[in-house]
């Protein structure tokens, strides 16, 4: 399995990362916290770390440690607009319930 | 699901703990909020996807208001409602605001309305503050819901001209729409960080803003990350409706048209500006309509026509332009770069002229609407805390004019000079003057002269409750605390007794930028006279000390003097005294080294005395130490 971004996901990360002037690629995470115990970490990268597993999607290299793999391993990273909000978005299938706003999880 | 945005290595937030900061450019004609979604600053639109919200506010009878285009759209139906251009009352008070009888609003007279100035609408008398804030509120809401929650806080500009009382009242509208102010930056700072130039090579930038109904032209110089503002100028009265005025007139002299309804004018004005806007990316523009009293209007502006027509209207912003820069001490060539601000300055031919006067082609690739909320966001993301490790610089702007405080003789301390970076904090310490002093007088003033008479007076009050002590002895720590937006406060404490008393400066003093400016160059001319008096007042003052020295010696040790030494010592002292009501420096001198040459015999010999007396009291009290240990040390016990 793996860890992809969609097409859309991909081409605003690598907008950002060329405005941003520096950086290898995105780095997704977990760490425990929040209200239903996990929380999603999105991040640019700086440099690949010695254990990180990484992915290419479109284009753009994605970095996960391997503590959090087992928890995102499957999951797609989308951006979408609702609204007047726009961001990115975690579509994980290893999540059972989340709390109300989706930002920390279970699994 | 909440939207997530890419954090900075090490900086994602814990959920719901995200620190959402925006920029807001609350302008004379239409305002934005921005922020840095994915280290990219951003501009925030409204649900039509319309990035601007016009600085209008219309207010009903039934307390309801609307703001933005639905407000613009009531301006001409219903003008005395409708309050547009609402930045020019800031902070101002009635006898401020000039060509008050062709506005359509009621104000109300300043016997009413002291101080800031209020407009009587169907909702109720409104300040404009209250007016800003219904503005800022909207923008707010707009913000909330684009970020999916509440704001920690919002960086807002004002023009650099902004003296205290117009960006205090920027602030308490601020308050008042719930927005937290993380700081108030000048329009042409933060239109320099939206181009990364506090990132660039230190120098001097010129920011060349023309807006919808204003221009302003600032110098800034940047050095060591920080922007001070050198010089400022502007026409408050021109601006890109200016130029749709221009293309009006053009129109009806080309179509040979007769006088025009209101609903006409109004048709022919927008057309106008379509017009305008056209020939920012075409050479030619068509003008076509159908007047309502059935004339049809069917003619092209070329680019050259429209440059022609505007020409004067160019040329009347470069007048500011020159002067800003005599104003630093500046030419051309000592300009790194121009920032181009405000969406008139797409217009090609204002492009033209000011590289053309610059000699270099200006800065213009970000949105001139845009950017200067953009930069906002970008120092609302900082300062939220939201940076990326080891990107630790904050942009600081500077005080305009030294702050101090009085001295014995009208002297001015300066305890924070001009162009200090704030926020910030410095202390200084000072001691009584006289013998048993038990209170001291702060009084806090601002400005670059020497004598407390040539500043401006900020703000007076008394440390009280000092304990007695000989002159001299007492250790008052006067601190200067500015905060981030300019606000000042005084603390005075006396070290030993811990007394305290301190003062927080009211914007009501704050000084207009013409003060400001002219106080600094009275500063200049000045600066030889006023050596030469703080010189001699210093004299008159170390002349004072002296003979309240010499004379509480005699009280106490008078008799350690013969009768003929004692005649001289008052002879000299009186003459001391002649000579410090002289403008006669020399004089007061020689006569000090009178005095010190009477008294030196004297003194020496209360040296003497004072000594033997410490000496006795020290035998005494190591006898009673020896005699008495448990003593000691309960007293040690106690200094402890």
């Amino acid at each position: 399995m793996a860890v992809t971004l969609s097409e859309r996901a991909a081409k605003h990360v690598a907008n950002y990362l060329k405005k941003r002037g520096k950086g290898v690629g995105l780095r997704l995470g977990v760490r425990t916290s929040g209200c239903s115990g996990m929380a999603y970490k999105l991040e640019f990268a700086d440099s690949v770390l010695s254990d990180d597993i990484e992915f290419e999607s479109h284009g753009v290299k994605v970095l996960v440690d391997p503590k959090s793999f087992p928890y995102l391993d499957g999951t797609e990273l989308d951006y979408t607009r609702e609204g007047l909000n726009e961001g990115f978005k975690f579509n994980n299938p290893n999540v059972k319930d989340a709390c109300g706003c989706g930002e920390s999880f279970n699994v | 699901m909440a939207l997530l945005q890419i954090a900075e290595p090490g900086e994602s937030a814990a959920p719901h703990q995200h620190k959402l900061a925006v920029g807001i450019d609350l302008g004379t004609t239409n305002s934005l909020v921005a922020t840095v979604r994915s280290g990219l600053a951003v501009v925030l639109n409204d649900e039509l996807g319309r990035p601007l919200l016009p600085s209008v506010v219309h207010y009903e009878a039934d307390g309801r208001n609307e703001v933005g285009y639905e407000a613009q759209a009531r301006q001409a139906l219903d003008p005395r409602n409708t309050i547009g251009s609402v930045k020019r009352f800031m902070g101002r008070g009635l006898h401020d605001i000039t060509h008050r009888e062709s506005m359509p609003y009621e104000f109300e007279s300043s016997a009413e309305a002291p101080g800031m100035v209020r407009l009587r609408t169907a909702g109720g008398v409104k300040s404009p503050v209250e007016v800003s804030a219904d503005i800022l509120r909207t923008l707010r809401l707009r913000a909330e819901v684009a970020l999916g929650g509440q704001l920690v806080g919002a960086v807002i500009t004002v023009p650099a001209y902004f003296d205290d009382a117009q960006r205090q009242a920027t602030k308490d509208a601020a308050k008042l729409a719930g927005i937290p102010v993380l700081r108030l930056i000048n329009e042409p700072t933060a239109a320099a960080i939206a181009y990364g130039l506090d990132n660039a090579a230190e120098g001097v930038y010129a920011v060349y803003d023309l807006g919808g109904g204003t221009f302003d032209i600032s110098v800034l110089n940047l050095s060591k990350g920080v922007f001070e503002v050198l010089s400022t100028g502007g026409d408050s009265a021109l601006g890109g409706d200016d130029f749709d005025q221009r293309i009006f007139c053009w129109i009806l002299e080309a179509a040979k048209l007769l006088p025009l309804s209101v609903e006409d004018a109004r048709l022919l004005l927008t057309r106008a500006r379509e017009a305008k806007e056209y020939l920012t990316y075409h050479g030619v523009a068509p003008v076509t309509t159908r007047l309502n009293s059935g004339e049809v209007v069917d003619l092209e502006l070329t680019t050259e026509t429209f440059g022609e027509i505007s020409q004067t209207l160019v040329a009347k912003t470069l007048q500011p332009v020159k002067k800003a820069l005599r104003d630093a001490g500046l030419t051309v060539f000592d300009v790194k770069g121009v920032v181009m601000v405000g969406g008139a300055t797409r217009m090609p031919q204002v492009q033209h002229a000011v590289g053309e006067f610059f000699k270099q082609d200006p800065l213009n690739n970000l949105d001139p609407d845009k950017v200067v909320a953009l930069g906002a966001a970008m120092q609302a993301n900082l300062l939220a805390g939201n940076r990326a490790p080891g990107d630790d610089w904050l942009l600081l702007d500077v005080i305009p004019l030294s702050l101090g405080l009085e001295t014995m003789g009208g002297l001015v301390e300066k305890i924070i000079p001009r162009n200090s970076t704030i926020p910030a904090a410095r202390a200084q310490e000072f001691t009584t003057f006289r013998d048993g002093q038990t209170a001291l007088a702060v009084h806090v003033v601002q400005g670059e002269r020497e004598l407390v008479s040539d500043c401006r007076s900020l703000a007076r009050f008394e440390l009280r409750g000092i304990p007695p002590m000989v002159a001299g002895a007492a250790r008052i720590r006067v601190t200067f605390q500015i905060d981030a937006d300019g606000l000042l406060s005084v603390a005075a404490r006396e070290q030993t007794s811990g007394v305290e008393a301190s003062v927080t400066v009211k914007p009501s003093y704050g000084l207009s930028d013409d003060e400001i400016a002219g106080m600094l160059k009275d500063s200049l001319a000045h600066t030889k006279d006023d050596a030469f008096r703080r010189a001699l007042k210093e004299a008159q003052v170390e002349a004072q000390r002296l003979i309240d020295a010499v004379q509480s010696a005699i009280k106490s040790d008078g008799e350690l003097l013969s009768a003929e030494q004692r005649t001289r010592v008052e002879a000299a002292i009186i003459k001391l005294q002649t000579a410090a009501l002289s403008e006669s420096r020399r004089h007061l001198t020689l006569a000090m080294d009178d005095l010190e040459a009477e008294t030196k015999d004297f003194a020496a010999r209360r040296m003497d005395k004072s000594i033997r007396r410490a000496l006795a009291g020290k035998s005494i009290h190591q006898l009673e130490a020896a005699g008495n240990p448990s003593q000691t040390q309960v007293s040690k016990g106690e200094a402890e």
